[in-house]
């Protein structure tokens, strides 16, 4: 059996040769002798293995599942704390192993650069070997055709020139490349194989330079508009700014936009009332310094797109208009709050800050606060919750109380606008010393103490925020992937295949015609197609008639004779 | 629109019914299927065909001659294909099937497979109904997924069976995993038919969701055949290493494809579905692109189906490697599949990510 074995690899030698370019998997005992650069071309060749290659694969799907149970800085930084502040034991060694950052990590970054060298190491002398290969021609028949995979053979009355020049007629009709060569037709068909195998190989290599470039010239922040308001896209603008390590200021594509209206649908009745239908954001933009302003409505899918630059919308939420007058009856504030939703029927929580112009009833400067909650549809008095019955403006109540003394907005450390400090402040109180707080309906008045002046809850405005996002090279991971697919298609699909035909007249002045097939992998289209051709050969060189019963039927006998 | 095409009470209960009709019909599919290889194992026939493969099994590589397709009349005078194994490989025809050539259990079969027709034309009804409902793409929450889901395997396997493909061996586990994944659906999953959430109104959801569920799939028929493959393998070892199998093992086994041609199965299933899958995650991208403002965020929806992807491709090599070939590529392509599932079900039941919608 091995005895075959090798007298098979012998005949198929150069026949079989070069069907693929894949690289040929050596013995990884052989350890090389010394040296440095015996060293480096031994970790090389280890490296460009498939062996190697399959590990290092392996490995990057391993790697990718932290990060998919462990929140990611990259995703969401704010659940990255709170699952710091509820493991306290795991997370110094999580920080250790970076897995908070693992797509950015040292060892992930390693697993993908060294399948990616791995790649490149692997495709360029692929792509050098399989050129040679387009620019030669297929290999000459093996000595013994009897060997192939898919064979048959008849006799005939045809000349062998004839049966040569007319299997390279039909040969080349179904577009083998063939000729003859040593006596024999070689051909060969479905060169698109390793075409679509090195164009695939080399689309993902497009796709993570792109991926790469797109992230390190990113820019990407967050701004939050109330109806009316705008946005003019200068870094000053945005609430929240990230960008890669490349990014220059002078990237920010010049537009601007104002936010005119929102509007938010939700289901009305079923057990999903409540869940979103529509959000529309109707925006009026002007691309340029000043350029014409132009309307659009954003959705959650369909960003507003000026310049490369892309705007999306991301959320939305509340912002009751409050005005507050002193003790003497003059509107010292008057502004739109936005809050915060807490939970999906926009629950919001935020604070009111009155930084300046007010003076309390001694006239000396004072500092407010307000904390406030609200609901966009109240549950009613008497029902024992504060939280949002549904997310639509259907019974809005505004919950307030209320502080004086410093909002600490002077210490010069930032601050968080949503919440109030009150460790330099005094909550108003009510006449019984309670904390002084109300519930306020749109027009409603809170009244402060002692002649502290009074808060109103004037009407309420919706907010809108946007994701400001620009990501340079998409187009060329989009092209990589197109390229990926329609490679992978072309080296999954197609078969390469090799058909050998041979005409030899013997002693009796009948010519014997064999025909051999050889694929990469064994297919059961092979001998079919084989068939096809021989069916289409043989109406050109026709089986002679036996001359004898004894040495017809040549069909099985190779069959057997192999086998020996 | 969207608030137009309000939700259809009549024909969402119309869908109901339609897919707990279906399961009841899959029920008397697999109660025939249960039948169908109960009578195949005493089939006679089985028995010599065992011992049949047991010479062949233990006669080394022998050599299989065929005769390809002739057509035509002149049959003699057409010249005739002799194919030739690789060396080393065994050469054990397939099983009889799970009938075992017995006629009762051929009928049994037949009406096992008449029956899961009749199934699948209710169930696909019922998923179209679902869609009428209200007016979209039946595909925007779990219970929608898998009863799509499993409608979709079963075409699959139907499909392959009217294009005369040797496939009637999944029949029996194929019925089981239906009435599983419907069993879920119906009571853990479901989910009343109703209106999407605005980042589901896309066209893409037609794309990207409906090539997801075609790859899971027949994803999955490639993996039940890599899982009877690895029986049917080692069961194919045992004798040619001259090691009984248990009885049960034999009488099931001996009646299943041969190893090579289940392996060939799964490898042309899966090599098939892989530029789709491929597909699928970059139209995710695409989408989420115009959705979410990146095409690429590592949310984890994103990382399991990239894990999925790098799964499947190893597979592939591994088919191709010295040493990986066989087995080994086998467990690949089933953890392949296993990282499909729980990126199904694990990622949205157990991890909180950008594709939670509608509960689940």
């Amino acid at each position: 059996m091995s005895n075959t074995d090798i007298t098979d690899e012998r005949d198929l030698g150069r026949a079989g040769e070069q069907l693929s370019t894949a690289p040929r998997e050596e013995a990884t005992a052989s350890v090389p002798a010394m040296g440095v650069i015996g060293w480096a071309r031994w970790f090389w060749r280890q490296l460009t293995s498939m062996r190697v290659a399959l590990i290092l694969l392996f490995l990057l799907s391993l790697g990718a599942i932290p990060g998919s149970l462990i929140p990611q800085n990259s995703v969401d930084e704010l659940k990255v704390q709170t699952f710091k502040e509820a493991h306290t034991t795991v997370t110094p060694v999580y920080e250790k192993l970076q897995f908070f950052d693992v797509y950015s990590s040292v060892w992930f970054s390693a697993i993908y650069i060294l399948l990616f060298v791995s790649l490149i190491g692997c495709i360029v002398p692929r792509t050098g070997q399989f050129i040679g290969q387009l620019r030669g021609r297929p290999p000459g028949a093996p000595k013994k055709l009897t060997r192939l995979p898919a064979y048959t053979t008849w006799r005939t009355d045809a000349d062998p020139g004839q049966v040569h020049e007319a299997a390279l007629g039909i040969l080349r009709r179904r577009r083998f490349r063939s000729h003859v060569v040593g006596g024999a037709v070689s051909a060969e068909k479905g060169y698109l194989r390793e075409t679509g195998n090195l164009l695939f190989h080399i689309a993902l290599i497009v796709m993570l330079v792109a991926f790469a470039g797109g992230q390190l010239f990113k820019s990407e922040g967050g701004k939050l508009i109330v109806e009316g308001d705008g946005f003019a896209n200068t870094i000053t603008q945005y609430d929240d700014f990230k960008s890669g390590s490349l990014f220059d200021n002078d990237d920010l594509a010049p537009f601007s936009f104002d936010l005119q209206d929102f509007v938010g649908t939700y289901e009305r009745t079923g057990p999903q009332r409540g869940t979103p239908r529509t959000y529309e954001a109707r925006v009026t933009y002007s691309e340029g310094a000043d350029g014409k302003t132009k309307k659009k409505v954003i959705e959650v899918n369909k960003p507003l797109v000026v310049d490369g630059t892309k705007v999306y919308l991301n959320a939305h939420g509340y912002a009751p208009v409050i005005s507050v007058k002193d003790g003497r009856g003059k509107e010292v504030y008057r502004s739109s709050v936005p809050l915060l939703p807490i939970d999906n029927n926009v629950t919001s929580t935020g604070a009111i800050k009155v930084m300046d112009g007010y003076k309390d009833k001694n006239g000396k400067k004072e500092q407010l606060g307000f904390q406030a909650f609200f609901v966009p549809t109240f549950a009613g008095d008497g029902q024992g919750t504060m939280f949002s019955q549904y997310p639509g403006l259907d019974y809005p109540v505004l919950a307030l109380n209320g502080y004086y003394g410093s909002l600490g907005v002077d210490s010069g450390l930032p601050q968080n606008v949503y919440q109030l400090d009150t460790s330099d402040m005094k909550q108003f109180e009510d006449s019984n010393g309670d904390q002084l707080k109300k519930r306020l309906r749109p027009g409603e008045t809170m009244q402060l103490p002692d002649g502290a002046g009074s808060i109103t809850f004037e009407s309420v405005e919706e907010w809108a925020s946007f994701q400001i996002t620009r990501q340079p090279a998409s187009g060329w991971a989009l092209t990589g992937a197109v390229a990926a697919i329609a490679g992978l298609a072309g080296s999954l699909f197609i078969q390469r295949r090799r058909v050998w035909v041979r005409a030899v007249k013997g002693p009796d002045g009948v010519t014997v015609v064999e025909m051999a097939g050889l694929g990469r992998s064994e297919s059961a289209k092979l001998p079919e197609e084989l068939a096809d051709l021989a069916i289409a050969l043989h109406t050109v060189a026709p089986t002679a008639p036996d001359p004898e019963p004894e040495p017809d039927r040549p069909s099985e006998e190779p069959a057997e004779g192999a086998e020996k | 629109m969207n608030l137009a095409a309000a939700t259809n009470e009549s024909l969402a209960n119309a869908s109901n019914t339609l897919i707990y009709s279906s399961m009841a019909v899959y029920t008397l599919a697999f109660f025939a299927h249960i039948a169908e290889w109960v009578f195949g194992s005493r089939s006679k026939v089985g028995r010599t065909a065992a011992a049949l493969k047991k010479d062949s099994a233990t006669g080394g590589s022998a050599v299989k001659a065929q005769v390809a397709q002739q057509g035509g009349t002149a049959v003699l005078d057409r010249p005739r294909i002799v194919t030739r194994s690789a060396a080393g490989t065994r050469d054990v025809p397939d099983g009889p099937g799970a009938a075992g050539g017995t006629f009762k259990g051929d009928l049994w079969g037949r009406i096992a497979v008449s029956l899961t027709v009749v199934a699948f034309a209710v169930q696909a009804a019922g998923v179209v109904a679902r869609a009428l409902s209200v007016q979209r793409a039946p595909w925007g929450n779990m219970y929608e997924f898998s009863i799509t889901f499993s409608t979709v395997a079963v075409g699959a396997y139907l499909t392959l069976l009217a294009l005369r493909k040797n496939v009637r061996w999944i029949g029996l586990l194929l019925v089981t995993t239906v009435l599983l994944d419907l069993g879920i659906a119906t009571t853990t999953l479901y989910t009343d038919s109703d209106q999407l959430v605005p980042a589901l109104h896309s066209y893409w959801l037609w794309i990207h969701v409906s090539t997801a569920i075609i790859c899971g799939a027949v994803f999955y028929l490639g993996a039940v055949g890599t899982l009877l493959y690895l029986f049917r393998d080692s069961y194919e070892n045992k004798l040619a290493n001259g090691v009984t199998p248990g009885k049960f093992a034999t009488s099931v086994l001996e009646r299943l494809p041969a190893a090579k041609t289940l392996d060939t199965f799964s490898y042309r299933i899966n090599a098939a579905v892989f530029p789709l899958w491929t597909f699928t995650i970059i139209a995710g991208a695409i989408w989420a692109g115009d959705a979410w403002g990146r095409y690429w965020g590592w949310d984890p929806k994103e990382v399991w189906s990239f894990i999925t992807w790098v799964a499947y491709a190893a597979y592939l090599h591994a088919r191709a490697t010295a040493g990986w070939k066989g087995r080994k590529a086998a467990y690949l392509a089933l953890v392949a599949f296993g990282c499909w599932l729980f990126n199904y079900y694990g990622v949205n039941i157990f991890v909180t990510g950008k594709h939670s919608y509608a509960g689940v």
